[in-house]
């Protein structure tokens, strides 16, 4: 009885702040004029711009995704053999820059990158010629994964911290060099941790907008950048196709979801066997 | 258990005593919605000390958000300030405050080359605050010939080297006026045309930016850019700005704006928005907010008080034969779709 009553409050916060504005997301995308219509979400899904502005989302998050991953393991492996006191002062200084809030840190990003900014500043020091940094592809990836890389990180990182030492100890004894055992028995038990990262970098990834606009310049659309434009530029009438769009990225967020879920348990079951 | 009924009524009260507090202050809060750097926020302060009443200052980067803003059923701004073709739709949806000259009596001041203007006839709804045209500016270091022509946007020496506007109506207008069409056509060929220009154009911009690109210009990111002719008077300033950058307005005319203040049909305070609209009119104040953001003043008591670097400078105030050539931008009711597909096809690509 006691426990419920503490719920409340959050199960009033979820139906205000997480239902009710799915259910809207539905109305607008499947209503017009209040009629049941398939229009809205037909006709976002079959306009070629609108597809090739997904696609390129979905390219850019996955590539995001990878780097994240191909650069936050090490970094969690390497903290996860570090001296407790030292491993946790370091990610204490992965989590500060998160203290502050992500756009700031995007426009920082610009002042760093852009023509006039530090970087070039300091090739023109060196004599090299200046580069344009800002308002490309790669400076998108950048943010994208600078903004996510913690997020990478940390939950890899604490999986590998509570790994029990033994059984490392017990490949090492049973004859495996290090690479067989952190290919043989680190890495799968790690498993859930980068689960977790992949689907904590990839879906703020892919429903991105700020960063594609601070660092792009606006020239590389995303899903994003779409679906704020029908909102706050075009208004009430672009209401429908607006939330059609958001109701096609949620579902593609929940496939990924599914998609890793399903990874997730799979490498438990495969793991578990050949652990025991 | 009591405990915690007795922590709630606690909470109860305080909640109540917070809100019956701010409901017996007699200070009435007028909510401005404006653009960004677009009133000097000392007069604000003034206007709260002179009168009493308060201002809660919002900003918004295009008309376009503005709009989206006063056409939703929970407005809550009393003041706005957007462009021409935007009042023109306000008023269309009967959506404005017909506002009480009375109250105004420093709209005399107002210069009427500014009034009876074909958006507002008889000015029923909007009284004139900013005007200007649109126009290249650029860096007399990087762009070593005269910039006469919209063309020199599609300059492939300039790869990089540009900034466009991130805003609807500007772009694609200029690239209308590059392909020689008006800039209110209603004609799909033309807006086809001019979509397929700024496509051709994509590779070239640096990016499509807001406010912003005063800064970037400043600072010697990029060559050309489009301003507005009040942003290009702030970056020209030689303390400011920077004494390298020019503006021009192209010989085959441009984009001619005005931006009135209006007050929403919903607001429930038009007095003491006539009374803030009647402040901004008042010579003295015009001129410090014009001297501050630079874009041109329609106060002609105004332009009287301020010195010749504004009133005999061609950004600041150009010549009539530019002004001719000129076109305003007009609503366009539901054909404005085509523009934002256009938009939306050169932004995605």
């Amino acid at each position: 009885m006691k426990r419920t009553v503490f719920a409340y409050p959050y199960v009033v916060w979820m139906l205000i702040f997480i239902l009710a504005p799915m259910l809207m997301i539905g109305y607008y995308a499947f209503t017009s004029e209040g009629a049941f219509t398939m229009e809205n979400v037909v006709g976002a899904l079959t306009n070629e711009m609108y597809m090739q502005v997904l696609l390129r989302s979905v390219w850019i998050a996955l590539k995001a995704t990878v780097i994240c991953l191909l650069l936050g393991y090490p970094i969690a492996y390497l903290l996860s053999n570090m001296k407790k006191s030292t491993a946790s002062l370091l990610s204490v200084l992965f989590i500060v820059p998160m203290w502050m809030n992500f756009l700031l840190r995007t426009y920082a990003w610009q002042v760093l990158l852009s023509p006039s900014g530090l970087l070039n500043g300091l090739l023109e020091v060196l004599g090299l010629p200046t580069q344009q940094f800002l308002y490309t592809e790669s400076a998108i990836m950048l943010g994208t994964v600078y903004n996510f890389l913690p997020f990478m990180i940390l939950p890899i990182y604490t999986v590998l911290s509570k790994m029990d030492r033994s059984l490392i100890e017990a490949s090492h004894d049973l004859g495996a060099n290090s690479v067989t055992t952190f290919l043989k028995v680190i890495f799968p038990l790690s498993i859930p941790g980068v689960i977790s990262g992949i689907t904590m970098v990839f879906i703020p990834a892919i429903t991105t907008f700020a960063i594609s606009r601070l660092l792009g310049g606006g020239k590389f659309m995303l899903y994003g950048d779409l679906i704020e434009n029908q909102f706050i530029t075009l208004g009430m009438d672009a209401w429908g196709s607006g939330s059609a769009l958001s109701f096609i990225l949620l579902v593609l967020v929940l496939i990924s979801m599914a998609i890793m879920r399903k990874a997730e348990r799979d490498a438990g079951e495969e793991g578990g066997g050949k652990l025991w | 258990m009591k405990k915690k009924i007795a922590l709630l009524v606690v909470l109860v009260m305080a909640l109540s005593f917070c809100f019956s507090g701010c409901g017996n202050s007699d200070k009435v809060v007028i909510n401005v919605l404006n653009w960004g750097d677009y009133i000097d926020e000392e007069l604000l302060d003034q206007f709260t000390e002179e009168t009493g009443i308060e201002v809660n200052y919002q900003t918004m980067a295009t008309n376009e958000e503005m709009l989206v803003k006063l056409e939703a059923s929970d407005c809550i701004y009393d003041v706005c300030f957007p462009s021409d073709y935007i009042i023109e739709k306000l008023i269309a949806k009967d959506l404005l405050h017909e506002i009480n000259k009375d109250n105004i009596p420093n709209i005399a001041n107002i210069d009427e080359r500014f009034l009876d203007l074909s958006f507002d006839p008889g000015n029923k709804y909007s009284v004139p605050y900013m005007w200007g045209t649109v126009g290249i500016l650029y860096n007399t270091t990087m762009v070593n010939e005269p910039v006469v022509s919209w063309d020199i946007l599609w300059d492939e020496k300039y790869d990089q080297q540009i900034f466009m506007y991130d805003s609807i109506r500007d772009s694609i207008g200029v690239a209308l006026m590059k392909e020689g069409y008006s800039i209110n056509t209603r004609d799909e060929a033309h807006i086809a045309a001019a979509e397929a220009a700024l496509i051709e154009q994509k590779p070239l911009v640096l990016a499509y930016l807001g406010d912003s690109i005063k800064e970037s210009m400043i600072n010697g990111d990029a060559a050309l850019a489009i301003v507005y002719s009040g942003d290009a008077m702030w970056c020209v300033d030689p303390e400011e700005g920077n004494p390298d950058l020019d503006y021009a307005v192209p010989e085959t005319g441009s984009n001619l704006w005005f931006d009135n203040v209006i007050i929403p049909k919903s607001s429930q305070h038009t007095e003491e928005a006539e009374a803030f609209i009647n402040f901004l009119c008042d010579a003295e104040v015009a001129k410090a907010n014009t001297e501050y953001i630079g874009y041109s003043t329609p106060n002609k008591a105004a332009m009287a008080l301020l010195d010749e670097s504004y009133t005999e400078n061609p950004i600041y105030n150009p010549p009539q034969e530019i002004l001719d050539k000129c076109e305003i931008f007009h609503d366009l009711g539901d054909f404005i779709n085509v523009y934002n597909d256009a938009w939306n096809n050169i932004k995605g690509q």
